[in-house]
């Protein structure tokens, strides 16, 4: 099978610390794929380079089969791969409803300066994208005022909305309280398998990692230390130590 | 427009639009009210007619402000309209034609304006535009032979629609045409906000990154709002002009800037009238308050200006709304 | 090119010997609007009307020194005492009562309140001082004039701009390097400048700092206009034009960079001084087609770092 994504000797250092250094990696059409690895290894940085938002020093990525180096995030996103953020980016003083609508005309270019934005057929898709992300409740909520969970979840709802082939998540889970934490993955897991949707993800957690990756990929010092299924990868001894030991301790 | 969402049915959770349809009748009694005082105190016409064409050029910093940029230079456009006029004058007497022809123009130098500064956000973006306003404000002042300097430009006779009415038919016919100015454009911006491109432009404010990330280029959404504001100020300094008969560098320089943007503060960001409330109120207390202490005018603003951004955030808009959607309830 | 030079060449040693002298002047105030932009994250509208004040308050001591019959050098310390005042008595209130409100919030709404602090200023300065020219030239008489040796020629130039302004300018940039790097409260406000967030968190008092600096860049810009005074007389615009042309030298030398400030007022005053001898139309517009060359090919200026945000 073709590989949606492939990275082929992807290099990049800030300063003297090697995000990226020599990274080799494919991503398979309908996988979820997690990337795990201790804090400042660079996992954030594949996304980020993956979306244009860093220019690696060396190496390529093709999307598709065509390299996509060099182009804008913005050209990046039109092509198909959405990205959701550790930090939640929402449009604050937006209520959720107009964060969604503003996904889904963003789709359709943005560029009315005419229309409504809240018009019938877009709102009514805005309002089916929350129902699926169990947002529908907090629609008329301002995105500044929902909690950790539901933000994380609305902005990757965001990113759903413009129905990319290619989504990369970065920490999906992360601040979202623990009780809340199985029924977001639920929820993501639950809406892109619908969507039928190919994902790669950041996770810290390694109990999400296990229930909903297919492959996991062990980054280590700008390096792929690992990659394999993850009942696999997550007993191998080493990683066991230099990875989810680290992960236990922090 | 308020009624539409609820009749498509669409509206299963569209607010309510309470907001708007007190928007619409307050403009429409404030129109009306203009038009009575205009009518029972005759030299308030003038300065009503300079408020209202004002206004239409604070449509345009309001614009900005929901992108959560100040410009500091927006009286560039409005004194490319006005000099527009002053120097077209002479040989275009015709106001139709003068009107849109020194928009055009202002929209021109918007853009090119706006390619340049749209790349900065917040401080730059501010100082930028005050800057290049600078530029503007000493190429008038130092080109004597074409603009006669600090002495300005007296404007030449004007016609309407080909006819040269009496003076007073002429006042009544400025008031009418900046009034029905600020109705178009104040609709025009009611429909731009409410629109994805006027929805971005708040993006931009909150979550810029994001609209890259939507593949929508930030700069393009803010170019469009820098054009239509350039534009709003450029029919707005023809109007000015018109009403004032005289233009001089001085429409350039940034503290006509700052009194722009201090309108829009005064009158409230929240709504597309809140620049014409702003302006009306500031310049009657103009009229009165500049002869009673013309040396402590601009400190009074000052203090005014730093009241309303401490403890009245909404402006005058905002407490307006709040008052009568307290007594509706 | 020689024979350009011939023909024009005492025009530009001219322009030269008043683009430093400018340059010093410059420099002192934006120094102390990028000072207090690196510990306050403000941009102080109201910077160029404390330079106004500095220089109205230096000229109203100064004479009266005079009337009082003090010697004639006393019209030096009073230009210094002046600015020292006008920081004293406006900074500390300015940031305690109206900026301390507005840390953090938007740079629009920063703006817009300094805009008004602006406003305020400039007609306290009208209504202390009058709309009336004022003018107290006596420490630059004192000093006379210098022959300044150029090729076979001679350029008689005034020893106080020669000698006084740019030397305290480069005085004032030396002592300040070294009070940042060397001196426990400048390594505090250097580090608030870097990482405000890690100095926070090392327990740093930043309403102390912030206090300080504050009062400190006021001063500053006093002294800029206090320093100007005897150059020029004094008419109401000083400050708004001031502070357009320091924010000029601050954007091209880079937010918050001290050293940068002192570069840019050089190649600023030079170039303005340059335009008044050569092409006067354009004098006022040199100092932002400076800028937005710079701005243009470094949107972070000269010696600026750009900022990247972290997604």
């Amino acid at each position: 099978m073709a590989p949606l994504l492939s990275a082929r000797g992807l290099r990049l250092a800030f300063g003297g610390v090697k995000a990226a250094d020599g990274i080799d990696l494919d991503v398979l059409p309908g996988e979820f794929l997690a990337i795990i690895g201790p804090n400042g290894a660079g996992k954030t940085t594949f996304i980020n380079m993956t979306t244009g938002y860093l220019k690696p020093q060396g190496g390529s990525i093709a999307y598709q089969g065509q390299s996509i180096l060099g182009l804008k995030p913005r050209a990046i996103v039109r092509r198909g791969i959405g990205r959701s953020f550790q930090l939640p980016q929402l449009f604050t003083e937006h209520t959720v409803l107009e964060n969604a609508t503003l996904a889904i005309a963003a789709r359709a270019g943005l560029w009315s300066p005419w229309r409504r934005l809240l018009r019938p057929e877009w709102q009514e898709e805005a309002e089916a994208l929350l129902e699926r992300f169990g947002l529908l409740g907090v629609a008329h909520a301002r995105a500044d005022a929902l909690n950790e969970g539901a933000r994380k979840l609305a902005d990757i709802a965001m990113a759903a909305a413009l129905e990319p082939r290619l989504l990369l998540m970065d920490e999906p889970t992360s601040g979202v309280a623990a009780a809340e934490k199985m029924k977001v993955v639920e929820t993501l897991v639950r809406v892109l398998r619908e969507t039928g949707v190919t994902a790669v993800f950041v996770e810290h957690d390694m109990d999400v990692v296990a229930r909903f990756a297919d492959r996991v990929a062990v980054w280590s010092q700008g390096r792929i230390a690992a990659l394999g299924p993850p009942a696999e990868v997550l007993a191998d001894p080493r990683v066991r130590r230099e990875v989810i030991g680290i992960e236990t301790h922090a | 427009m308020s009624g539409q969402a609820s009749r498509t049915g669409a509206g299963r959770l569209a607010p309510p639009g309470s907001r708007h349809r007190l928007e619409l009748a307050l403009a429409i009694g404030g129109a009306l009210a203009l038009i009575l005082v205009a009518w029972a105190v005759p030299w308030l016409r003038f300065i009503l007619t300079i408020a209202l064409a004002k206004g239409i050029a604070v449509l345009g910093i309001l614009l900005l402000l929901r992108a959560g940029q100040v410009s500091f230079g927006h009286a560039m456009f409005l004194a490319t309209g006005a000099y527009t006029v002053a120097f077209l004058a002479p040989s275009v007497p015709e106001v139709l034609i003068l009107v849109p022809l020194g928009g055009a123009i202002a929209l021109g130098l918007g853009l090119v304006v706006g390619l340049f500064v749209v790349r900065y956000r917040d401080i730059f973006f501010g100082m930028l535009n005050l800057a290049l306003s600078m530029v503007l404000y000493s190429l008038l002042e130092k080109l004597y032979a074409l603009t006669k300097g600090t002495d300005g430009i007296r404007v030449a006779r004007l016609t309407f629609a080909g006819t040269e009415p009496p003076r007073e038919t002429q006042e009544w016919l400025m008031f009418g045409l900046a009034l029905g100015l600020a109705l178009v454009f104040g609709l025009l911006v009611r429909a731009y906000l409410a629109s994805p491109m006027g929805q971005a432009l708040k993006g931009i404010k909150t979550r810029e990154t994001r609209l890259e990330f939507m593949g929508v280029p930030a700069r393009h959404v803010l170019l469009f709002a820098y054009g239509f504001s350039a534009l709003m100020g450029g029919v707005g300094g023809t109007l000015v002009a018109m009403t004032s008969r005289h233009v001089t560098p001085l429409l350039a320089y940034w503290t006509s800037s700052g009194e722009l943007v201090f309108i829009a503060i005064l009158g409230g960001a929240g709504s597309a009238l809140g620049p014409f409330l702003g302006a009306t109120a500031f310049e009657l207390v103009r009229v009165y308050a500049a002869a009673a202490v013309a040396d402590a005018w601009q400190m009074i603003l000052g203090a005014v200006l730093l009241a309303v951004i401490l403890f009245a955030p909404g402006g005058v808009w905002g407490i307006l709304s709040a008052r009568l959607k307290g007594r509706a309830a | 090119m020689t024979e350009w030079f011939t023909e024009n060449g005492l025009l530009l040693g001219l322009a030269v010997l008043d683009g430093l002298a400018y340059a010093g002047l410059v420099f002192l105030v934006a120094v102390g609007l990028n000072l207090v932009f690196g510990v306050l994250r403000i941009v102080n509208v109201a910077h160029g009307s404390l330079f106004a004040i500095g220089a109205y308050a230096a000229a109203s001591l100064g004479l009266f020194f005079a009337a009082r019959g003090l010697p004639a050098w006393a019209g030096y310390a009073a230009l210094l005492l002046a600015a020292a005042l006008v920081g004293l008595i406006l900074g500390p209130p300015i940031e305690r009562l109206v900026l301390r409100r507005i840390y953090g919030h938007e740079e629009s709404l920063q703006l817009l309140v300094t805009f008004a602090l602006f406003m305020i200023l400039e007609d306290v300065q009208k209504l202390i001082w009058g709309v009336q020219p004022v003018s107290n030239d006596g420490p630059m008489k004192l000093l006379g004039t210098v022959d300044v040796p150029f090729g076979e020629d001679v350029i008689p130039f005034t020893a106080y701009q020669l000698f006084v302004l740019p030397g305290l300018a480069l005085l004032t940039l030396l002592a300040l390097a070294w009070f940042l790097r060397r001196t426990l409260t400048g390594r505090v406000i250097l580090a608030v400048t870097t990482d405000k967030e890690a100095a926070m968190a090392m327990g740093i008092d930043a309403t102390r700092v912030t206090l300080l600096t504050f009062t400190f860049g006021a001063a500053l810009a006093a002294l800029g206009g206090a320093l100007a005074s005897p150059t020029t007389a004094l008419v109401p615009g000083v400050g708004a034009q001031t502070i357009v042309l320091s924010f000029a030298v601050v954007a091209t030398a880079g937010l918050g960079q001290i050293e940068g400030a002192a570069v840019s007022a050089l190649l600023i005053g030079l170039g303005r001084s340059a335009a008044v001898y050569f092409a006067p139309e354009f004098e006022v517009v040199v100092p932002y087609i400076i800028m937005v060359a710079v701005l243009l090919v470094r949107p972070q200026g000269l010696f600026g770092v750009p900022e990247t945000r972290r997604v």
